[in-house]
């Protein structure tokens, strides 16, 4: 059973040739552009790498660049092959080489679908180590004479002002941190005393945020401190304002710009992968309808090509297969040495 | 004298015009550049608007994107002709155009250079008006309610954050005006009025500075309020911290950032105008050596090509004669009753010979 037959007059063949090279070096352009893609989401990635706790994601951007670099060559075989296909002389020297280079070829383009469907599945991923990354962030914002951690707070500053966030779930997870270094507390003072005796751990909490949570579109200078104090501030309710502090937190922020970016460069690289499924067809036909023209001495007689000799399941058992008997025979063989002693 | 006189033979004349063809292709891409520099620098110097006040800064892109769209038209004419000057009968098309076509193209040149040094010579007006704008725009920081400065308060925030700047020419602007708005101050507290009767024109006026001041490089939570207080908090001295706000004035911050985007397009538009006189100067040739062979009446030999016929001194005497006597071409002279064919009487000594002896008159046969 033949999937998708086909007829193939000559005129079809040439115009299926011609078709196919420009096809094939637009694809090679998708490849190219696919793989500046990944790397246009690993830098990204990169850049706010302070605030994730693991790298798990990163299997993202590097799938895609394997693809990307892979599809380079692949399309580019791919045009010499239909370059090739139309002269009697040349095309035999492709015979072998063709069953590899289906194989590998629809690997990788099966790798490109993977890798958009890995996107959307890593949301989850991406949140916990968001989540890990920014409480950590936030924890050790006040070590700005700690090694290592130096650059916490300029990092957590950057991050809320550029995007416009306050916090990991939202502003009061300042409330639950210590923030103030205790080098810039004067323990000399009665409040300090007050408030740090009040805590279980010891530690200076207090409902304030830093200046980087403040959100320059209030219409009134940003109140930072004793936010939760109606009566601190003139004319202030916090449970009614708005503008006064960005009220989204930071990693919702953060996912939401990743997706956002994710989708984008899924939408792309779904049409390349379509583009490159149709290349590895036509080239399939194309093969197909030249080999059955080999041997005649008339190249333009009518010829058939198809996708697949046998039907999807037999394909498939074909290459599976060896793999198979190969797992298969090294059961027997265990079970015969097990049943050999058992033997007389 | 020729100036600068070169031969050129009919496959050098015909190798010219295909290079300068090319070259006035690439003059229309550089004249797109120009008009696109032009439209970049009015959009960013329209984006700040709101902080600068009114001058006369918006002469410079609208020059140099009237300058780009000439330069474009102007090739594009040049690489016309250029591409016909191999052909002989299409040359003749061309042939009265072409002089006054160089003439034109020579003082377009003059005009791009005049805006490549507008871009160097604006440094002095921009920062005017962005000393102006900006004191006035921290004057009204506090009208959000204001229609119409609604949003100068956000504006100005963000342009403190953007620039790491702080006030007009450092933080100690923001001392001397009162950018607390009375709607969020507590008329009923003493020390607010006692801080409103001090200042005599009754401000409220404070050592302190809004939060996009605040340096994210400082080690310690931002001091905001009673900066020039030691006292007020815990191991702080305002004359030595650095760290904690922004210390440079953001009048300097946004010169330093227009000046650097004007010198980059004033060097562009240099390199522009130097490969605009270089083609100037290759059409110039192209045209004299085509006219001296049309001259010669062969346009298949050897001709010469030169810059200027006579010398600089005899060609800019000859073109004055030349405007002054349009001038005088609507006078006549009526000396001979308005009959320009009399003969003007020889005024110059006959010249009899080396002896200089008048011949005899012969006498008459009788």
């Amino acid at each position: 059973m033949v999937v998708m037959k086909m007829k193939f007059p000559f005129q079809k063949r040439v115009k299926l040739a011609q078709g196919l090279w420009l096809l094939s070096w637009c694809a090679t352009l998708a490849g190219a552009i696919t793989f500046a893609l990944g790397c246009i989401l690993k830098t990204e990635l990169r850049r706010r790498a302070e605030v994730m706790d693991n790298s798990d994601i990163h299997v993202v951007p590097n799938t895609l660049m394997i693809v990307g670099l892979a599809s380079l060559g692949i399309n580019y075989f791919a045009s010499k092959i239909c370059q090739d296909a139309l002269d009697a002389g040349r095309f035999p020297r492709w015979k072998n080489m063709l069953k590899p280079y289906f194989a590998i070829s629809c690997f990788f383009t099966v790798l490109m679908l993977l890798a958009v469907i890995m996107s959307y599945v890593m949301k989850g991923n991406l949140e916990s180590s968001l989540k890990v990354g920014l409480r950590n962030g936030i924890r050790f914002y006040k070590d700005t004479d700690t090694p290592g951690r130096c650059f916490q707070k300029q990092n957590i500053d950057r991050l809320q002002m550029e995007f416009q966030c306050c916090g990991n779930n939202d502003f009061r997870d300042w409330f639950e941190v210590q923030w103030i270094s205790n080098r810039y507390l004067d323990f000399s003072t009665k409040e300090v005393k007050d408030r740090i005796k009040s805590n279980v751990d010891g530690r200076y909490l207090l409902d304030g945020v830093p200046f980087s949570c403040c959100n320059p579109s209030s219409p009134r200078p940003c109140i930072q401190y004793q936010l939760t104090n109606n009566s601190a501030h003139y004319n202030y309710e916090y449970q009614t304002e708005e503008l006064n502090i960005y009220l989204r937190g930071c990693r919702e922020a953060l996912v939401n710009y990743y997706m956002g970016l994710m989708n984008t460069i899924g939408a792309g690289v779904l049409s390349v992968f379509l583009l490159q499924g149709s290349v590895l067809v036509s080239l399939r036909f194309l093969q197909t309808s030249m080999e059955a023209v080999a041997g005649n001495e008339n190249t333009e007689i009518e010829t058939e090509g198809y996708l697949l000799e046998k039907s999807v399941k037999d394909t498939v058992m074909e290459y599976v297969g060896p793999l198979m008997t190969f797992f298969l025979l090294t059961n027997q063989v265990e079970e015969g040495a097990t049943g050999a002693p058992a033997g007389p | 004298m020729a100036v600068f006189r070169l031969t050129f033979t009919k496959t050098k004349r015909d190798k010219l015009a295909q290079v300068l063809w090319i070259l006035n292709w690439i003059s229309v891409v550089t004249g797109i550049i120009l008009f696109s520099l032009g439209l970049f620098l009015k959009v960013e110097i329209n984006k700040r608007g709101e902080l600068m006040a009114e001058r006369n800064i918006q002469y410079v892109p609208n020059m140099l994107i009237a300058v780009g769209l000439i330069a474009c038209a102007i090739n594009f004419l040049g690489g016309k002709i250029c591409y016909d000057c191999v052909d002989t009968t299409k040359f003749l098309r061309w042939k009265l155009i072409m002089l006054p076509y160089i003439l034109c193209t020579f003082f377009f040149t003059f005009c791009v250079l005049v805006g490549a040094l507008m871009c160097y010579s604006m440094h002095g007006e921009l920062e005017e008006s962005l000393n102006l704008g900006l004191t006035e725009a921290i004057r009204f920081y506090k009208d959000t309610d204001t229609p119409g400065r609604c949003f100068l308060k956000q504006t100005v925030d963000m342009l403190q954050i953007q620039f790491k700047c702080c006030g007009n020419n450092g933080y100690k602007d923001w001392f001397q005006i009162q950018w607390i708005s009375n709607r969020y101050l507590d008329m009923s507290q003493k020390e607010v009025v006692d801080r409103l009767r001090s200042n005599v024109q009754g401000k409220y006026l404070m050592d302190g500075v809004p939060f996009s001041c605040c340096n994210i490089n400082s080690p310690r939570p931002c001091i905001q309020q009673q900066i020039t207080n030691n006292s007020a908090h815990f191991h702080y001295e305002h004359q030595t911290e650095e760290l904690n706000l922004w210390m440079k004035g953001c009048r300097q911050a946004l010169l330093e950032y227009y000046t650097h985007i004007l010198q980059s397009i004033g060097l562009s538009v240099l390199i522009a105008w130097l490969f605009e006189l270089s083609v100037l100067t290759g059409v110039r040739y192209l045209q004299t050596s085509l006219e001296n062979g049309l001259r010669q009446g062969d346009l298949n030999s050897e001709s010469d090509g030169w810059l200027l016929e006579q010398s600089f001194m005899e060609t800019a005497r000859v073109n004055l004669n030349i405007i002054k006597s349009l001038g005088k071409c609507n006078q006549i002279d009526t000396a001979n009753n308005g009959d320009p064919n009399i003969n003007i009487p020889c005024t110059s000594k006959a010249n009899y010979g080396p002896d200089n002896v008048p011949p005899k008159e012969i006498p008459e046969a009788s």
